[in-house]
């Protein structure tokens, strides 16, 4: 059985070595996912399975057999940017780029883990049926996607932009910056 | 530092004194800065307008290719095997297996490597790239711990890592210096940055602090860092024709592609790098010794290589910054008046570099002190070559001088914003220089009162909410104002009105294309989209390095001869039936696409139309500006006062930051977008700085310990506040536009202020960085 990427039918490689990140930027030349360690410590390669987000490089290609892949390249619709990646211009979640692709990706597995209620080290109350969406929940679900350029705080705003419909707090910005000036 | 270096150094060093007196004598209309960049007043434009960059769209979708996102026919991957002691001889190297190994093409040793030169050394000479000058796989040597000792090629990445793994290297072992103490036993020497010795004496310091009536004499230690972009060091490359192209992720492309022309000895222009997009450099994206092995290994399979590094490799190969213990000594009067300043202190370096970290930077231009004695010395150790790490010198060095000036507040009982203010020099304490815009005192004023900072308890460990105690605390960020000469920029203006800019720059994630095709456009009298801005290329004009946050400030003025030039070109092209015959190209300015009498805007003739006339399709231009003679006339700095609240755990004793702002006297901000998450960038950076960054180095073996991003800890999403900045605003006449950089600033003042902010919460004064929790209990 292949495995589905982006929609497309794709053969497994034939050295089980293959990483799932190699297999999509060695072999299919989707180099939108990212390596920053190779090692599962910076997120980076961070991408969707069957809406799921797993790291790709501690994964084998082999083990996807039949399962259905969204990268960043998938994440489109027709000429249509995702909400999320609109928003992440439109908030400069970003400097480098390089985080980027896993910080989206993981961004919306995180979303859709809300949304089912799965607690979070943060979580106060394990009780309730819908976890509220605060800032340091937002921010401790993100923490395994590392940024070196500092674009933490536009990352945050750009996701809770896209996922949290009631204002979150936000007391700065680069516009009240500027208003302040 | 062997004896070459030593003169290059004494030469370098000479040469900048002996312009120093030559600029003293000239007169200050002499200086570019001398006529205000008329930009740097533009309103309503978009010069300070929140442009989106322009590659969002590109690396939102995973578009924008990096170094290893090349894939070329009949590439072939590398993979590096690592010596595992810090000095001798290799005595057996096992290659046998490895070159057997599926899918190998080739091992690559010092016993087949091709003969090369030395790579020069960053600094030795204008156009010099490299990390140290120490010779790439020429014999068995080894100089460091994780030196590359041989390079696979191999089919798949997969099969080369496989057959690296199967070297096996046995060693002569000669003693090492690898520990600070025994090093510093035999001596230290004094150290030189950029050719000037790392030195400032004024007064008699030691007396004055002896006889002060407040002082603070304490020693501060920063550990080694590293600067951790998170795209790995990466290159894909190729020999076609005698041409070595190179598509990598480099900081430097000019001199980049000069020294790799030195190590291969070919003419420079038989090098070509180019770098489009680079996945953060922080300082470390310069010339290391993957580059020359993968160009070498290239050139003798006859094959494309694409070599990334490991993590672990990018810390075996790519320095970092180094270590330093820093004493400041401060003497006061009951009034606050600074009557000594002593800030002196050990760092090291490696034989073959040129890198003592600069950690008196800050403090040359601080405060006023009648009496000043500042110093580095260092020792050197068998390592891999130390480097420039975001803000070098001031990152460490403020966080030692303000946060003695915290305990010297404290001790005279006064604020400490207070005590700051009235040491304000009003020229530069070191060099006698007048500043050419320094608004520190409006940065503090405005910051303290946006931040709360009224609302701060004086006596430590007075405010707790449950199980946390909270405090506040301040701290100086500066930066220089940097211009580095060799700049060059082409314009290309086509009769449809369009506008090209080609120059050798770089994109780590500054903006950079977005903030010039801004201040290019609005230079022009254009709108951006008629702008197109290539860089990242060293066939391009211009040799500028994105460093010392002088990229924006170089290229600007890099664009603004080259406008200057054009300007007169089709002044000259306007002929006799246009509005603007008869003027001179300094009597012109740009407005809606087209030139303008500066005085009388009315008089007005289309680019178009002037280039229709001439029946020409494009007028083309090249440029330099004049030399950065500003930083010989002013003393030009950034500065920011910086504020951070700090929550500590009673029962863990973990440190966590609630709050933090930066208010920034930058110069003329271009785009407060991009600018912002530059200031933002820098203290998060230094907020690893304070509380959790460490290379940790092991003096037994001389090996990095932590070599990789599980155990060398940054800043994560949950460590990171909302981290709110505002800025002055108020240009500097005496640069570009304006503006000076913002790209290091927000990294300095950030450990002294999280440092300070514990001591408030706790009572605790942690002299040692990081500040960990262990320290804390
Ligand atoms: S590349 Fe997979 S976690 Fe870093
Ligand atoms: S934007 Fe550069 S690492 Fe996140």
């Amino acid at each position: 059985m292949p495995i589905i990427i982006n929609g497309a039918a794709v053969s497994l490689p034939d050295d089980p070595r293959v990483s799932l990140l190699d297999l999509l930027r060695e072999y299919l030349h989707l180099a939108g996912t990212k390596m920053g360690c190779n090692q599962g410590a910076c997120g980076a390669c961070t991408v969707l399975v069957d809406g799921e987000r797993i790291i790709s490089c501690l994964a084998l290609a082999v083990q996807y057999e039949g399962r259905a892949i969204t990268t960043v390249e998938g994440l489109a619709t027709g000429g249509d940017l995702h909400p999320l990646q609109r928003a992440f211009i439109e908030h400069d979640g970003f400097q480098c780029g390089y985080c980027t692709p896993g910080q989206i990706c993981s961004a919306i597995g995180m979303a859709a883990e809300l949304e089912r209620g799965l607690p979070s080290h943060v979580t106060a109350d394990l009780l309730l049926d819908e976890i509220l969406a605060s800032r340091e929940e937002l921010a401790e679900r993100m923490s395994g996607n590392l940024c070196r350029c500092g674009a933490h705080n536009g990352i945050m705003d750009a996701i809770a932009a896209t996922f949290i419909h009631t204002e979150t707090s936000r007391s700065t910005g680069p516009d009240s910056a500027e208003a302040a000036a | 530092m062997n004896l070459l270096d030593q003169a290059k150094q004494a030469v370098q060093g000479m040469a900048q004194a002996v312009m120093t007196k030559a600029v003293a004598l000239a007169p200050d209309s002499w200086v570019p800065g001398g006529q205000p960049d008329p930009l740097m007043h533009s309103k309503h434009g978009l010069i300070g307008a929140p442009v989106s960059r322009l590659d969002g769209p590109l690396k939102v979708t995973g578009k924008a290719a990096f170094a290893a996102e090349f894939p070329l026919p009949d590439m072939v991957y590398a993979a590096l095997a690592y010596s595992t002691i810090a000095k001798g001889r290799i005595r057996s190297l096992d290659i046998a297996r490895a070159e057997k190994a599926p899918g190998v093409v080739l091992v690559m040793t010092h016993h087949n490597a091709p003969r090369l030169q030395p790579p020069p050394l960053f600094l030795s000479e204008e156009k010099a790239a490299a990390g140290d000058n120490l010779p790439v796989m020429q014999d068995d040597r080894i100089h460091w711990n994780g030196q590359p000792i041989a390079l696979i090629l191999a089919g798949t990445q997969e099969q080369a890592d496989h057959a690296a793994s199967l070297i096996r290297a046995t060693y002569i072992e000669e003693d090492a210096q690898i520990s600070i103490a025994a090093a510093r036993a035999e001596g230290t020497t004094q150290s030189q940055f950029m050719g000037q010795p790392l030195h400032n004496e004024s007064g008699d310091a030691e007396a004055a602090l002896a006889e002060a009536p407040f002082k603070v004499d304490a020693t501060y230690t920063t550990p080694r860092h590293n600067h951790n972009p998170i795209e790995l060091h990466a290159v894909t490359l190729f020999w076609q024709g005698g041409v070595l192209r190179v598509h990598d992720a480099q900081q430097l492309v000019t001199h980049s592609a000069f020294t790799l022309s030195r190590v291969f000895d070919i003419p420079e222009e038989k090098v070509i790098i180019t770098s489009p997009y680079v996945g953060g450099g922080f300082g470390s994206k310069s010339l290391w010794q993957h580059h020359i092995l993968a160009a070498a290994a290239a050139r003798m399979a006859g094959r494309p290589v694409r070599l990334m590094l490991s993590r672990e490799g990018v810390y075996r190969i790519v320095g970092g910054r180094s270590p330093t213990e820093q004493r400041v000594a401060l003497g006061a009067t009951a009034d606050g008046k600074l009557t000594a300043l002593i800030h002196s202190g050990l760092t090291v370096k490696t034989p073959h570099n040129a890198m003592p970290e600069p950690f008196i930077l800050p403090t040359r231009s601080a405060y006023a002190a009648d009496n000043i004695l500042l110093d580095v010395r260092h020792v050197e150790l068998d390592m891999l070559g130390n480097t420039f790490m975001r803000a070098p010198g001031e990152a460490v060095g403020t966080f030692a001088l303000e946060s003695a000036m915290d305990e010297l507040a404290e001790k005279l009982g006064m604020d400490p914003i207070e005590l700051r203010l009235r040491n304000e020099p009003e020229k530069d304490p070191t060099s006698g220089l007048p500043f050419s815009a320094r608004h520190i005192a409006q940065a503090w004023r405005t910051g303290a009162e946006r931040f709360g900072w009224h609302r701060r308890k004086p006596v430590p460990g007075t405010v707790r909410e449950g199980e946390w105690l909270v405090g506040m605390g301040c701290a100086t960020a500066t930066y220089p104002y940097y211009r580095m000469p060799g700049g060059a920029a082409r314009l290309t203006l086509t009769s449809d009105g369009h506008v090209t800019v080609d120059v050798a720059v770089h994109e780590m994630g500054m903006g950079t294309a977005t903030v010039q095709s801004q201040v290019t456009a609005e230079r022009l009298g254009l709108s951006i989209d008629m702008i197109r801005f290539n860089y990242g290329d060293s066939t391009l004009p211009g040799l500028i390095m994105a460093g010392g946050s002088q990229q924006t400030a170089a290229t600007g003025a890099s664009i603004l001869a080259a406008y200057d030039a054009l300007k007169k070109e089709l002044v000259a092209l306007a002929g006799n039936s246009s509005p603007l015959a008869g003027l001179k190209p300094d009597e012109v300015g740009s407005r809606d696409a087209g030139l303008c009498k500066l005085d009388e805007p009315d008089r007005y003739d289309s680019y178009a139309a002037i280039l229709g006339r001439a029946r020409r399709e494009e007028v083309r231009v090249e440029a330099s500006p004049p030399p950065p003679l500003e930083t010989m006339h002013w003393s030009m700095h950034s500065h920011g006062a910086m504020f951070c609240e700090a929550r500590v755990n009673i029962v863990t004793g973990e440190p966590r930051i609630s709050r933090f702002l930066g208010s920034f006297d930058c110069g003329r901000i271009l785009n407060p977008k991009t600018a912002a998450s530059q200031f933002r960038g820098g203290i998060i950076m230094g907020l690893g700085l304070a509380l959790m960054e460490e290379t940790q180095f092991d003096e037994r073996k001389g090996r990095i310990m932590n070599a990789n991003l599980a155990d060398y800890h940054v800043p994560v999403h949950l460590d990171v506040p909302e981290i709110d900045v505002i800025w002055t605003d108020i240009p500097d006449p005496h640069t570009p536009m304006g503006a000076r950089g913002v790209g290091e600033i927000g990294i300095t003042g950030t450990g002294a202020a999280v440092a300070n902010a514990i001591y408030n919460a706790t009572g605790k004064r942690i002299r040692d960085l990081p500040i960990t929790l262990d320290k804390l209990l």
